[in-house]
């Protein structure tokens, strides 16, 4: 069969020249095949090193073969109490982790949304205003006025609470210009239509516009909870109370057990911990690349 | 605003009512309390507070350790920006050109996205250690002593490391949508051109991108002012000392360390006002490129 096959090729192409070796090519998947290594090792060897016992580790550093803790290390990261107050562990921070991701993706994409809806939809007096108002947000992440921002949260006394945790990183507009500029592209005769078929306000939100926007509220959503998820400046002020510690705040009490050096940290344990803490956002980005490309290439214009 | 808007006053006002409370409390409170302390001196020990006009900016302007941390912010954010996107783009013009496996290497590279900052910077804290860190004995071998958290530019090298390496998914996903948007007849008629394919680049390509390219500028400088708060926290391992320090991580630094409430607001508005900058320059930018596309 392939012999036939070989000839009629030849038979029908006989003047195409010999097929030669693409260099650039093969230099091409070269440069590509280094890139992907230069991401993918790290986390590789956190990933083996993750399967040791600590004294091994200590003594030779992070590894590049399996070894035989590996049950033991993620039994321990997730079930075994720890913390000054033994109240936490990696359950209860994977929970947390998650109320949080959810949370904040959630609440971000109903405000936005809604306030979206208000700005483009409706001749409203002050819409400039608003729109300004909620424009400014974008100039101050929290990170810079974070000491002013905890002053406030505990003048509420929300401190160690999950709304003290999640509304605060709400108050930006990122999610509302998103929303913004999708509507905006949205033609004019659906609403039009809408209208000649009687659909008032709420209708037309519900029954029209949401439906609409759906594969960009799945790739909003997908930002918003990596996002929401990789928090760790503001969880790590506000809450004291270890059982409301998120993953990436448990990361940085295994970091301090470093600073210290007063005892062997568990690095076997600790890098399970942080295999944890990355898998539930790398899966979704992984598994919704296209809603999540499609998400960050057309927000931020 | 839509030509066919709705007319109604309430309920466009309930829709926006969340969002403003939200940001009234959590935003503009916030803001106005940073401005307003930033005039006033606090007692460290919360016994009141005393008006004192410019002191706390012209005191940060004499202060050797801010000019350090503003210096090593400035050349922190250059290197980040510059590999994170110069590696990006060597990435995504390989990717794009590729036919197979295309969408293979664009999952292998854009993962790393999704990882915590903290998470990388205690990749980073494990591969760079002092003692046993793997890429620390590499450097040994090749006669290099590296020593993280006593030395100040191995230090300040561990955090920019982590920084590019954290930041190239982000670049590498704008780019190769970048280029995948250049119609297929500009790119034949560049072929027909052009037999050299780095002259094609240089002169088509990479002129076509420039829109992308500048976006991303403003995107990195703002990742690496702000989001690497939690790598360089991981990779100081909360504790100061000497080590590099950027802006942000300062303003942290002095007021919740140092409870100089005044002084760390100062910076705030210093770093508001930095942003502002960089928000201008950007819309500028896209009000212009508007009219292009």
């Amino acid at each position: 069969m392939a012999e036939i096959s070989e000839t009629q090729v030849a038979a029908t192409a006989p003047t195409r020249p010999v097929k030669r070796i693409r260099w650039d090519t093969i230099g091409d998947h070269a440069v590509l095949i280094a890139g992907a290594l230069l991401m993918l090792v790290p986390v590789y060897m956190v990933f083996a090193t993750s399967s040791w016992d600590a004294i091994t580790i200590h003594r030779e550093g992070m590894q590049f073969g399996f070894g035989e803790d590996m049950g033991v290390n993620y039994n321990a990261a997730l079930f075994e109490y720890g913390g000054f107050t033994d109240s936490v562990n990696g359950v209860t921070m994977l929970a947390n982790s998650m109320i949080l991701g959810l949370g904040f993706a959630i609440g971000k994409i109903i405000v936005g949304m809604m306030a979206a809806y208000a700005i483009v939809y409706f001749r409203l007096r002050f819409a400039t205003l608003a729109f300004w108002m909620i424009f400014t947000t974008l100039l101050l992440p929290l990170e810079v006025r974070i000491l002013p921002s905890y002053e406030v949260i505990t003048a509420m006394n929300l401190g160690n609470t999950y709304t003290g945790l999640i509304v605060p990183l709400i108050a930006s507009a990122t999610a509302t210009f998103f929303f913004r500029q999708y509507f905006r592209s949205v033609p004019e005769e659906l609403i039009e239509a809408a209208r000649i078929d009687g659909a008032g306000p709420v209708k037309f939100f519900i029954d029209i516009l949401v439906p609409l926007s759906k594969t960009m509220i799945a790739a909003m959503f997908i930002i918003m909870f990596v996002f929401g998820w990789n928090q760790y400046l503001w969880p790590t002020l506000i809450t004291t109370d270890e059982s409301l510690f998120t993953l990436v705040r448990g990361i940085r009490q295994i970091i301090q057990s470093y600073a210290d050096g007063s005892e062997t940290p568990d690095y076997g344990q600790a890098a399970a911990l942080a295999i944890i803490a990355m898998t539930p956002p790398v899966l979704i980005v992984v598994f919704f690349q296209n809603w999540f490309v499609k998400g960050l290439t057309e927000s931020d214009k | 605003m839509k030509r066919a808007a709705f007319g109604h006053i309430s309920f466009p006002i309930l829709l926006l009512l969340p969002q403003l409370v939200i940001i009234a409390i959590f935003f503009y409170w916030p803001a106005g309390y940073a401005l307003q302390s930033s005039f006033y001196l606090e007692d460290p020990f919360g016994f009141g507070s005393t008006f004192v006009g410019m002191d706390n900016y012209t005191r940060l302007a004499s202060s050797s350790s801010y000019m350090d941390a503003a210096w090593f912010t400035l050349i922190f954010t250059s290197l980040v920006t510059f590999f994170a996107l110069a590696i990006a783009l060597l990435l995504a013009v390989k990717a794009d050109k590729v036919i197979r496996g295309a969408r293979t290497y664009r999952t292998l590279l854009m993962w790393v996205y999704a990882i915590a900052p903290p998470v990388a910077g205690l990749i980073g804290v494990m591969l760079f250690d002092q003692s046993r860190g793997n890429i620390t004995q590499l450097l040994g071998m090749m006669g290099i002593e590296y020593r993280l958290g006593v030395n100040y530019w191995d230090t300040a090298s561990a955090m920019i490391t982590v920084s590019i390496w954290k930041q190239i998914p982000v670049n590498f996903i704008f780019f190769l949508s970048g280029l995948q948007a250049i119609p297929q007849s500009v790119r034949e008629a560049a072929m027909i051109d052009n037999r050299s394919g780095t002259r094609r680049f240089w002169d088509i390509t990479f002129p076509l991108l420039a829109p992308t390219g500048f976006f991303l500028l403003i995107i990195n400088i703002t990742y690496s002012l702000f989001d690497t708060f939690g790598i360089v926290d991981t990779i100081v391992k909360g504790q100061p000392g000497n080590n590099p320090m950027t802006l942000v991580y300062r303003v942290f630094v002095d007021g919740f360390r140092g409870q100089d409430l005044g002084g760390s607001s100062a910076q705030s508005v210093v770093l508001m006002v930095l942003v502002l900058i960089l928000t201008i320059v950007q819309f500028r930018f896209l009000e212009r490129r508007i009219h292009y596309t």
